[in-house]
């Protein structure tokens, strides 16, 4: 099976999600990434995760990469080299190439999922629903290509020991007027920690902190830990914090080591996105709130209070 | 400036949810309510009408069973008037689906100067709809708008990345998704209530529009299996007594993590 993997950059490097899904590609087969920019820095870190091929669109000049990088996709796709699976990251340009090139290629797309398998050209892919407590099953039944996208740490990325695969320009044709979109400036929050689909701790805060000043709290017990703050969905649409901090169906889906949290009675759209934690601890009042049935450790009591508390010992450490 | 919202009405989600057994498709039988995520697509594109001074707010929803009460609440927030999509033959279209009919009835409807949605739905949360409208309907777009200004024809949109955020540029017409918390959504007024019961609204079918085929027929997947996950067990779980703080800080050393 050929398959495409959309691979990103940051800082230099090959994101993590990228090289999760170029593992999980090249144990099913033969593993092409596909970069939206350059990807002179990246290629050998591509190859060492198995990727025998990078097509890259070269700069995207400020165009959006949901138009740009699919149109650049389906051009390839048109000159001959059609895959029969393309690996998206489920993130923000994952999903708009991915819908962009459906409509394209008159294709469904799959998404949130957390597992694939294919049985000859049979290829279904795991979304896990109501919050988690469900899993299904889906098959793609069409003929390639097929449009799936994963969530972070569905795959550990291991490298292969691959050689410098070979880059192939593959460049975004003109776009016409649904390319009038640009970027005009581009702004990097500073964030001294890790990334909040990546770090070993979450820390994350809801409703119970009562007011969007006491979120603080949150970014200072993440920080003391070294991990990422994050938020329920509540609090997201109070306009407490941004929307990339969310934690859940609709948000992102966190996998750390430990997971923090404050406030939070644990609905079912926040519990799907971080019940796959290795370790939860739970502070909430409501000694009947749903969080503590999934709690590795449950403190029923004030987030004001306890929050204050572990973040001085924590200092004095 | 003519702006037309995407709403999708849902079963609420404070209901556990359930699939049927037959179809492995989501119950939406009971009363379905509008989209928290789509209240700040609808305040949004009422501050960009006012603000021109000019146009007005249409909606355009896929819902089965003739559902219009979701459609209400936007109505009764200011929208003018809406097309519901409502035809059997929908059940199990997938999102590519979806586009092309909410596309065709955004045409019904004589197009506009902007067309906004969610960037995923609570219930289905696929979260393509947007861009794949976008691309049915030949529009640029600009997906995760989290700050949304129009002047002199085009939009000047925040648009939330991983990093932070960017500053686009698109000309009009076109196509955006908001993100959630962007604009705070106005509560319907007791005279916005009662004049929405009287704002038109079409009720088309999947063939009305021209798209077919559609539902499971044009679905390009089908559930293979659908299994319970493993449950987690709650673990040990403590009254605060002022000293709650140092079970977790024991918790942390434990895992040796601090």
């Amino acid at each position: 099976m050929n398959i495409w993997v959309f691979a990103q950059e940051s800082n230099g490097a090959p994101t993590t999600g990228s090289l999760e899904l170029l593992t999980k590609a090249r144990s099913l087969g033969t593993a092409t990434a596909f970069v939206g920019g350059d990807a002179s820095a990246i290629a050998g870190a591509l190859g060492e995760h198995g990727a025998s091929k990078v097509y890259a669109t070269g700069d995207l000049g400020g165009k959006l990469p949901g138009v740009a990088v699919s149109a650049a996709m389906k051009a390839v796709i048109d000159g001959g080299d059609s895959p029969d699976l393309i690996m998206f990251p489920q993130n923000y340009e994952g999903r708009d190439i991915m819908a962009r090139l459906s409509v394209k290629l008159d294709r469904t797309v799959l998404t949130n999922n957390v597992d694939i398998t294919a049985e000859g050209d049979k290829v279904s892919v795991t979304t896990p629903v109501f919050g988690g407590n469900v899993l299904v099953t889906t098959t793609f039944t069409k003929d390639g290509p097929h449009l799936a996208a994963f969530r972070p740490k569905s795959f550990a990325a291991e490298p292969s020991g691959g050689g410098a695969p070979e880059v192939v320009a593959a460049p975004v044709p003109d776009l016409g007027s649904v390319g009038a979109a640009s970027i005009v400036a581009v702004h990097v929050e500073e964030s001294s920690g890790p990334k909040l689909d990546e770090a070993n701790i979450v820390v994350s805060g809801g409703r119970g902190l009562t007011e969007a000043s006491k979120y603080e709290m949150i970014e200072q017990l993440a920080k003391l830990l070294k991990g990422a703050p994050g938020a329920s969905r509540a609090i997201v649409d109070a306009g407490w914090v941004p929307y990339s901090y969310q934690v859940g169906q609709t948000g992102k889906v966190v996998k750390p080591g430990v997971y923090i949290a404050c406030g939070i009675s644990g609905a079912t759209q926040h519990m799907v996105g971080m019940k796959g934690a290795k370790n939860i601890i739970a502070i909430n009042k409501d000694k009947e709130a749903p969080i503590f049935g999934i709690a590795d450790l449950g403190i029923v009591g004030d987030v004001h209070k306890v929050l204050p508390k572990l973040i001085e010992a924590l200092q004095a450490r | 400036m003519n702006v037309i919202v995407c709403v999708k009405q849902i079963p609420d989600p404070a209901m556990p949810g359930e699939l049927d057994s037959s179809t492995n498709t989501l119950k939406r039988e009971g009363k379905l309510i509008l989209d928290e995520s789509d209240s700040y697509g609808v305040e949004m594109a009422l501050q960009l009408v006012a603000s021109a001074g000019e146009g007005e707010v249409s909606l355009v929803s896929m819902a089965p069973n003739n559902e219009v009460s979701g459609l209400r609440t936007a109505l009764a927030m200011g929208a003018a008037k809406g097309i519901l999509v409502s035809d059997p033959s929908l059940q199990g279209s997938d999102a590519l689906t979806t586009a092309k009919v909410l596309a065709a009835a955004i045409g019904r409807l004589g197009g506009a100067d902007l067309v906004i949605a969610a960037t995923e739905s609570s219930d289905g949360y696929t979260g393509t709809v947007p861009e794949q409208m976008a691309e049915v309907l030949g529009l640029p777009s600009v997906t995760f708008a989290k700050h949304v200004v129009a002047e002199g024809g085009s939009l000047k949109v925040n648009r939330q990345t991983e990093e932070g955020y960017d500053e686009v540029t698109c000309p009009l017409p076109a196509v955006i998704s908001v993100t959630a918390g962007v604009v705070e959504p106005r509560y319907p007024s007791f005279k916005g209530i009662m004049a929405a019961k009287s704002k038109p609204v079409e009720t088309v079918t999947a063939a009305d529009l021209g798209v077919t085929p559609v539902g499971w027929d044009a679905a390009g997947q089908t559930i293979a299996n659908v299994t319970k996950a493993e449950a987690r067990k709650a673990g040990e779980i403590i009254e605060d007594d002022g000293e709650g703080y140092a079970k977790i800080v024991a918790f942390l050393e434990n895992l040796k993590v601090i």
